[in-house]
């Protein structure tokens, strides 16, 4: 029940942060937001000795549960991992923007994003429900859309907002067809049910599209090759947004899903593919694009790629565990996802301090662009320490824990080169070999990040006087840096009491927690992955010193083939492709909406019976043909050929007049004395009427029309008059059912009258004889207004405005 | 009209009330006969169209100060009431009830409600016709 209400408290202090803005102007909003992380941090505390024990605590609310669709809550120890890093991180970013935000901004909507951003990512961490993981996930999208353009005035904003929306929103809905996909072959929503029957579905047809789906999802979200781009444009959020968002939190609610998912699409090789190799290739990807950014965060963004494609891979090579016993001998192999969560955790602390590094610099200095800036050593101390750290971290040196989750993955990918080759293709052999370059390449922008800033003589610096940052915004990247190093000091603690049991909830069937948890240690002799390193920082500084002589060839590749490229590209063809098509049927003509309306009408109804060779022209059960009604239907039928050829308006109402009145004289013919008298009456009154109207209607002018134009629109009347025709000939003769007109035979029983026509009228259908009125009635109405109330010459205009 | 146009003058008015008659003719009949509500009240307008054309519109308004819709309103009211008789009396929406009585001048008669219904259609379709009429032939 606790940890439930861990997922509700940042929702409710959301709530709250409107109200405590209106009624406490003064008061500094961001310490009482505060609360929210703290509360949910004592929450995650109290159960970290559960956890650690290998037990997982569980509690479910029912939302709809006809649909199966249940809030349950589930901790164990991959959810504690992840819950930890976001409100550990959220409270330090908390505290970080108390300081970095000017108290002249919205902060009452930024608080309010922020801690539903938080809500929802709790959420997506603690869910057992698939539905409701994708509820929350969706809400992760629209929170960090909303903190991605929190300076909505600036275009750069907006534009970075929109990306990341359309890209994770559709990584998004293709997760949700692959939740659908899989709800189809388990019958359950639930994440742990499906693990339970995960051994037998990977045979089932669907597998392979859940899994893609899902992997999608995951990949957009985590900014996986080809779907990083969105991450180096978000960067134009707020510095606070980027450590907490683009470093430490939502980019890694995709590693969790893909280790949450593990122990379901672990058991097709797929996933072991696509995963380790897709990690590869982000990972080197990333890495390369970093050195040639200018701004800061930009490097940093694309560092966040490049290790985010790291766990990712080592999340893949752990997936291997799944295709054999696993025993001591193999424990190498699940090895590898326990350094993907140490990494995960490594790479929180010490990219969420550079990125709060780089914040303070761009507070301080005003730019973030590395070819201004540089000498900061001296002015920046303390800033420069906490880069140093952050930096050595991340290209994997000691003495901080970015080497030993580096070591460790160069023993994991050694691993996964070693694989016996039986049954691997040999492209595995390019696991470490992709890895030690990305390695070269992150020890490059470490290097550029913190000698470029630091170093080297100040270029053009803005002219602003440069000091160190108060302490309000040193204590969060102290306090990361402090991990960085305490993490390396007492690795096996970490490990211990909030990795291992994590390892367990991505090995359901393996060993035992212990047997799982490697023992870490900062020495271990000079074995491959010693030299590797050595050979990274060897090759890393040379390449250092001689990048002004091969940066040219990032310059190399057209500006239109990159991935940017594309997206804008397709983003602006969708539209002209869209408009285009809308422009073709949506004219305004009038004229051209009936040619459409006429041309479905023939292929849908026309084309059904066609189809269903339901044309029948059987000719036996017809009345025989009078006289009258030849000369009748002749005379009738040449005036309404005539009305196509006249040009006068008084000939064409004769025409019409013509024609009404033959048709009254056929009701009299087929003995329908009401409808005669009608429809003598209402022609007589009509044409009247038109008469009427005449002196007001626009001068009669031929039509324009060029002849193809003309030939198209008479050849589709005359199919759309055989058609009708063809048809009524074909239900002519349906007498599947026997009519019901024996019934009004006895109208004078039941009715009281001898006239069956009025009797139907007034009594047996008397309803559609009010409604008729009533239309009349309206069409009065309608023809009032129009007339007397129209608008006058010089009036207001009161519609279309 | 600046013409004389006795002869017309003097057939409408004969004209007029025959059309009158069997426009009456035709609705009261409407039961057992051809006809009904619906061609009754069309024929009573045409023959109040027959008076437009032969007079103008300023004399037909001061010879019939008939305002038409509120003939509509009023038609729409008997329709609707006669379909709501069934409600009060427990029945069905637009039950219809009949019963022969012996009438003072009339002598044996058949009274039904869809009579007043019918009244209700020929007041709306009277009202209707001229309401438009009136209105596009009146207007400048």
């Amino acid at each position: 029940m606790t940890i439930f209400l861990a997922i509700c408290i940042p929702f409710l202090m959301a709530l709250l942060v409107p109200l405590m803005y209106t009624f406490f102007p003064k008061f500094k909003i961001g310490w009482f937001v505060l609360i929210a992380p703290l509360a949910v941090l004592g929450i995650l505390a109290s159960y970290i000795p559960k956890i650690a024990g290998g037990q997982t605590a569980i509690y479910t609310y029912d939302w709809v549960p006809s649909l199966g669709m249940s809030i349950t809550v589930y901790l164990d120890g991959l959810s504690m991992i992840f819950s930890l890093l976001i409100s550990g991180v959220g409270a330090l970013v908390i505290l970080y923007a108390i300081h970095y935000l000017s108290s002249k901004e919205a902060l009452h909507h930024f608080y309010c994003y922020l801690l539903l951003f938080m809500g929802a990512m709790l959420g997506v961490v603690f869910s057992d429900n698939m539905m409701v993981l994708y509820a929350f996930w969706e809400l992760t999208s629209v929170s960090s859309f909303l903190l991605i353009a929190f300076w909505h005035h600036r275009h750069a904003s907006r534009t970075g907002a929109r990306k990341s929306m359309l890209i994770t929103v559709t990584g998004g809905i293709t997760m949700l067809i692959g939740f659908l996909l899989l709800h189809e072959m388990t019958g359950t929503f639930s994440i742990r049910k499906t693990i339970e029957q995960a051994a037998i579905l990977y045979d089932h047809p669907l597998f392979i599209g859940a899994l893609i789906c899902v992997l999608i999802g995951a990949f957009t979200k985590s900014a996986q090759f080809p779907f990083h781009i969105w991450l180096p444009d978000a960067m134009e959020a707020p510095t606070p947004v980027s450590a907490y968002l683009h470093s430490a939190t939502m980019v890694k609610a995709g590693i969790y899903i893909v280790a949450r998912f593990t122990p379901i699409f672990a058991y097709g090789w797929t996933w072991f593919w696509l995963v380790t190799f897709v990690g590869l290739i982000t990972l080197v990807w990333g890495s390369f694009n970093a050195v040639k950014q200018t701004d800061l965060k930009a490097l940093l963004a694309f560092s966040t790629i490049s290790q985010l494609g790291l766990i990712m891979s080592l999340l893949g090579m752990g997936s291997f565990a799944y295709h054999v016993q696993i025993d001591t001998s193999t424990i190498i192999y699940t090895q590898a996802t326990f350094v993907a969560l140490f990494h995960l955790v490594n790479h929180s602390t010490f990219k969420g301090a550079l990125f709060m590094a780089v914040g303070i610099i761009d507070h301080e200095a005003g730019t973030r662009d590395i070819r201004r800036l540089g000498g900061l050593m001296s002015l920046m101390p303390i800033t420069f320490t906490i880069t140093v750290i952050g930096s050595m971290s991340m290209a994997g040196l000691p003495p901080f824990n970015g080497f030993l989750s580096k070591e460790l993955f160069f023993s994991s990918a050694l691993a996964t080169a070693s694989i016996d080759m039986t049954s691997l293709p040999s492209i595995v052999a390019l696991v470490p070999i992709m890895a030690w370059v990305a390695s070269i390449f992150t020890f490059i922008y470490s290097c550029i990040l913190v000698v470029k800033t630091f170093f080297e003589s100040p270029k053009k610096l803005p002219d602003v006087k440069i000091h160190e940052a108060p302490i309000g915004m040193l204590i969060s990247p102290i306090i990361l840096v402090s991990f960085v190093f305490g993490i390396f000091l007492f690795p096996n603690t970490l490990a211990k009491y909030i990795l291992s049991p994590a390892m367990l909830s991505i090995y359901p069937q393996g060993a035992s927690q212990e047997m799982m948890t490697p023992h870490i240690s900062a020495w271990h002799g000079f074995n491959t992955e010693l030299w590797m390193t050595i050979g990274v920082v060897v090759a890393g500084i040379i390449l250092f010193k001689l990048l002004p002589k091969w940066k040219g060839i990032y310059n190399r590749l057209p500006k239109h083939l990159t991935l940017n490229g594309l997206f804008n590209r397709a983003l602006y063809e969708a539209e002209n492709v869209s408009s285009f098509i809308t422009r073709l049927y949506m004219t305004g003509s009038l004229r051209q909406y009936m040619l459409f309306v006429y041309i479905v009408l023939l292929g849908v109804v026309g084309g059904y019976f066609a189809l269903n060779d339901a044309f029948n022209f059987s000719m036996d059960n017809n009345a025989p043909i009078h006289i009258y009604e030849v000369i009748l239907v002749g005379v009738m039928g040449a005036a309404a050929i005539a009305m196509l050829f006249v040009s006068s308006r008084v000939t064409a109402t004769v025409l019409n007049g013509i024609i009404g009145y033959g048709l009254s004289i056929f009701f009299v013919i087929f003995r329908a004395p009401d409808l005669a008298l009608t429809q003598l009456i209402v022609e007589s009154v009509t044409t009247v009427l038109f008469l009427l109207c005449f002196t007001y209607l626009p001068a009669w002018k031929k039509d324009r029309l060029p002849s193809r134009t003309k030939i198209m629109n008479g050849i589709i009347s005359v199919a759309v008059g055989m058609t009708v025709v063809a048809i009524s000939l074909s239900v002519l003769h349906f007498n599947e059912f026997k009519t019901i007109s024996s019934y009004f035979e006895n109208a004078y029983e039941l009715a009281g009258g001898k006239n069956i026509v009025n009797t139907i009228l007034g009594d047996f259908r008397a309803f559609d004889t009010m409604l008729e009125v009533v239309v009349l009635c309206i069409a009065s109405i309608g023809v009032y207004q129009m007339i007397r109330l129209r608008m006058k010459k010089g009036g207001d205009r009161h519609e279309n405005k | 009209m600046n013409q004389n146009n006795v002869i017309l003058n003097t057939l409408t008015y004969v004209v007029f009330f025959m059309i009158f008659l069997f426009s009456i003719h035709i609705f009261l009949a409407g039961h057992f006969a051809p006809g009904g509500g619906f061609v009754g009240g069309l024929l009573m307008a045409s023959g109040l169209l027959l008076l437009y054309v032969t007079f103008d519109l300023e004399t037909v308004r001061k010879m019939l100060p008939i305002n038409y819709s509120i003939l509509v309103a009023i038609g729409l009211l008997f329709a609707l009431g006669t379909a709501s008789i069934g409600l009060v009396a427990g029945d069905a929406f637009f039950t219809h009830y009949f019963n022969h009585f012996q009438l003072p001048l009339l002598g044996d008669s058949e009274l039904h409600t869809a009579m007043l219904f019918d009244t209700g259609v020929y007041l709306v379709v009277v009202g209707v016709t001229m309401m438009i009429i009136e209105s596009i032939g009146g207007d400048q």
